[in-house]
C-alpha cells in the first residue's frame, strides 16, 4: 500500500525513515481509486498522524483517455462530441468553450439567437451542476442520499430540457462552430422558463435544509481554508477562487458571448473555507436564475447557425487561438493551433477541475481524514475532466 | 438556540416525505417494461439508413459516397462501394453500398453522420432496447438491419422528416425545371404529409 507513496517521495524521504516512523507515528493510507467519496477513480496517498493528515498526494490518471491526442487526430467537427465526455455533468459548457476557440481561430460570427441560446444553456448547466454538487457534498458529509435525491430531482428536469432540445441528456453535442445545431422551439423555451421559475422554490427549500444546520456548520466552517494569495498563484478559478474573495469571473472579465448584456452580480466569499465554497454555489444559482430570466425576455428570433460555415471539410486558417469560458467549475479553455489542415496541430484543454484539484494537499493538511472527503467534495471535480 | 437549524432541515425532509405520497409532481416512477415515458422528438440513439418506396434494396438513398465513414469520430461505419450502378428511387443510375455496417458498440450517437450526409440518407433512430447475448457480431448491424423506410422515419421524427421531405422535393424540382411549375414547394413551417416519392 505504501509503495506508491514512497515512489513519489523517494528523494525526500529515504525508505528507512518511513519504516521506522510507521511503528508509531505516520500511517500511510491509499484512499481510492474505488472509494465512494472520491467522485470517480481518484486516489490519494495520505500520511496520517492518528487521524490528522500530515501529507497528501493526489494520484491521477485512472481515467486517462487520450482526449487531446484524439482531438489532434480527428477533424474539428469530430472533436465536438468528445468534449461532451470531458466534464460529463456540463456538456453544454464544454461544447461552448470548444466552439468559442474554433470560432476565434477561424473568425466565425455567431448569430444573435444562437448566442442567447448558448447563454441559456450554459446557465441551465450551471444550475444543474451546482445543485448536484451541493447534493454530493452533503452526501460526503453523511447526509446519505436524501439531499442528493432532492438535487437530482431538479437536475433531472433540466436534463429533460437538454434531451428534448439536443437529443441526449448528458452527451448533448449541441453546439457547433458558428451557432447551434437545432433551433429551440417556442414550446421548449416556455418549458425552460417554467423550470427556471420553479427553481427558486427548490433553492429556498435546499437552503432551509443546509444553511443553518449546526452539524453542517461544524463540519465545514474553518475547514480547508484557502488564502487568496495561494489560490491565485496556484491558478485556481471558478467558485473556489471567488470563495476566497477574489473577484474574478470570466463572464465579467472577458465578456464573451452576450454576457455584457445581462445584469448579474458575482457572489464573493470571505473566509475561503468549505462553507464559503458551498454557499458560493447556492448564491451563484440565484444569479444564474437572474441571467436566465433576462435571456428569456431578450431572446430574438432568427437563425441559429451561421450559413457561411461549412462543418464538413472545415479547414481554419493557419494560426492559434485560446477560447475560454466560465464553466460551472471554473475557467475552461481550449487552446488550438492550426496548420491549415483539417485536424488541429495542437489541441489542449485547460480543465478547471484538474487545476483546482492540484491544491488539495494545502487544503487538507492538519485536518482529519473525514474532512478530506468534505474538502474534496467542495473542490467540485469530475474525473472525466481531470484525467481526460 | 442550538438545534434549530437541524429542526428546520428536518421539517424540509418531513414535508418531502409526506409529499412523496400524494403530490403528483413527486409520483414520477414509471413501471418501465409495461409503461413507457414518451421520448422527445429530438431524441437520438443509433443511426439507420432510409429507403424510399417499398423495396429496401432498390429505394436506399445511400450512394456509398463514404463521407459519413470518413467523418465518423469513433470510426464505427464501414462501407464497401458497389462496382456497378443501378437506378435509385428516382431512376437515376447511382452507386450503392455493397456493405454498410455500423458497429453500435462503438457508435457514440453523436449525429455527425446525419449532419454531413448530403443525400439525407442516414438518420438517427429512437430504438434503445438493443441488448444482445453476444459481444461481437450481434452488435454489428448490417445493411439489412439498418435499412428502414421513410414512413418509419416520419413516425419517429415527424417534424424533422417533413422538413427533409420538403427539402428533397425542392431539390428535385430544381433539377427538373422543365417538369411543370414544380409542385408546391411545401411550406417550411407546416408539416407536409409524407410524399411517397
Amino acid at each position: 500500500m505504501s509503495l506508491g507513496f514512497q515512489e513519489l517521495e523517494a528523494a525526500e524521504r529515504p525508505p528507512t525513515i518511513m519504516t521506522s516512523r510507521l511503528e508509531g507515528e505516520l500511517l500511510e493510507v491509499s484512499m481510492g481509486p474505488q472509494h465512494p467519496s472520491t467522485h470517480g477513480v481518484f486516489r490519494m496517498n495520505v500520511a496520517l498522524d492518528g487521524e490528522i493528515v500530515r501529507k497528501l498526494k493526489p494520484v491521477f490518471g485512472y481515467l486517462h483517455r487520450n482526449h487531446e491526442k484524439i482531438g489532434e487526430n480527428t477533424s474539428y467537427l469530430g472533436s465536438m462530441p468528445y468534449t461532451d465526455r470531458l466534464d460529463y455533468f456540463c456538456s453544454m459548457t464544454n461544447n461552448w468553450a470548444y466552439a468559442l476557440s474554433v470560432e476565434k481561430l477561424a473568425g466565425i460570427e455567431v448569430p444573435e439567437r444562437a448566442e442567447y441560446l448558448r447563454v441559456i444553456l450554459a446557465e441551465l448547466t450551471r444550475l444543474q451542476n451546482h445543485a448536484s454538487l451541493l447534493g454530493f457534498l452533503l452526501s460526503d458529509m453523511g447526509a446519505w442520499g436524501t439531499p442528493l435525491m432532492y438535487a437530482f430531482r431538479e437536475r433531472e428536469k433540466i436534463l429533460d430540457l437538454f434531451e428534448s432540445l439536443s437529443g441526449s441528456r448528458m452527451m448533448c453535442d449541441y453546439m457547433r462552430f458558428g451557432g447551434c445545431r437545432v433551433d429551440a422551439s417556442p414550446e421548449w423555451l416556455a418549458r425552460a422558463k417554467e423550470v427556471v421559475n420553479r427553481f427558486p422554490k427548490f433553492l429556498d427549500e435546499f437552503e432551509n435544509l443546509i444553511v443553518e444546520n449546526e452539524i453542517l456548520i461544524a463540519r465545514t466552517q474553518n475547514v480547508g481554508k484557502l488564502s487568496p494569495g495561494l489560490a491565485i498563484s496556484a491558478g485556481i478559478t471558478g467558485p473556489m477562487l471567488r470563495a476566497c474573495g477574489v473577484n474574478y469571473d470570466i463572464r465579467k472579465v472577458d465578456g464573451y458571448g452576450y454576457y455584457p448584456r445581462f445584469k448579474f452580480r458575482i457572489p464573493l466569499g470571505e473566509h475561503g473555507d468549505t462553507y464559503d465554497r458551498l454557499m458560493m454555489r447556492a448564491l451563484e444559482m440565484r444569479e444564474s436564475i437572474a441571467i436566465l430570466n433576462q435571456a428569456f425576455e431578450q431572446i430574438p428570433a432568427g437563425p441559429v447557425m451561421n450559413p457561411k460555415v461549412k462543418i464538413r471539410a472545415f479547414k481554419p486558417p493557419v494560426g492559434e487561438a485560446y477560447g475560454r469560458i466560465e464553466a460551472p467549475k471554473g475557467e475552461l479553455g481550449f487552446y488550438l493551433i492550426s496548420d491549415g489542415s483539417s485536424n488541429p496541430y495542437r489541441y489542449r484543454v485547460r480543465p478547471p477541475s484538474f487545476i483546482n484539484l492540484t491544491i488539495l494537499e494545502d487544503l487538507c493538511l492538519g485536518h482529519t481524514v473525514a474532512d478530506v472527503m468534505v474538502i474534496l467534495g467542495s473542490v467540485d471535480i469530475v474525473m472525466g475532466e481531470v484525467d481526460r | 438556540m442550538i438545534g434549530t437549524g437541524i429542526l428546520k432541515g428536518m421539517a424540509v425532509t418531513a414535508r418531502n416525505f409526506v409529499g412523496s405520497y400524494f403530490e403528483k409532481e413527486r409520483l414520477i416512477t414509471v413501471q418501465y417494461p409495461e409503461e413507457r415515458s414518451p421520448l422527445p422528438e429530438n431524441y437520438r440513439n443509433f443511426p439507420f439508413l432510409i429507403y424510399d418506396t417499398e423495396d429496401a434494396e432498390a429505394g436506399l438513398r445511400c450512394v456509398a459516397c463514404k463521407i459519413c465513414e470518413k467523418e465518423c469520430p469513433p470510426q464505427c461505419i464501414y462501407i464497401v462501394k458497389s462496382e456497378d450502378k443501378k437506378p435509385d428511387y428516382m431512376g437515376k443510375p447511382q452507386f450503392y453500398p455493397k456493405i454498410f455496417d455500423i458497429d453500435i458498440s462503438v457508435c457514440m450517437s453523436c449525429q455527425i453522420c446525419v449532419e454531413v450526409c448530403p443525400f439525407e440518407a442516414i438518420k438517427m433512430d429512437k430504438v434503445f432496447e438493443l441488448s444482445t447475448r453476444e459481444r461481437f457480431d450481434a452488435l454489428r448491424q448490417g445493411k439489412d438491419e439498418l435499412s428502414k423506410s421513410n414512413t418509419y422515419y416520419h413516425s419517429i421524427h415527424p417534424i424533422e422528416a417533413a422538413e427533409v421531405d420538403a427539402k428533397l422535393a425542392e431539390a428535385a424540382a430544381k433539377k427538373k425545371p422543365a417538369a411543370a411549375p414544380a409542385a408546391p414547394t411545401a411550406g417550411t413551417s407546416k408539416s407536409t404529409p409524407p410524399s411517397g416519392s
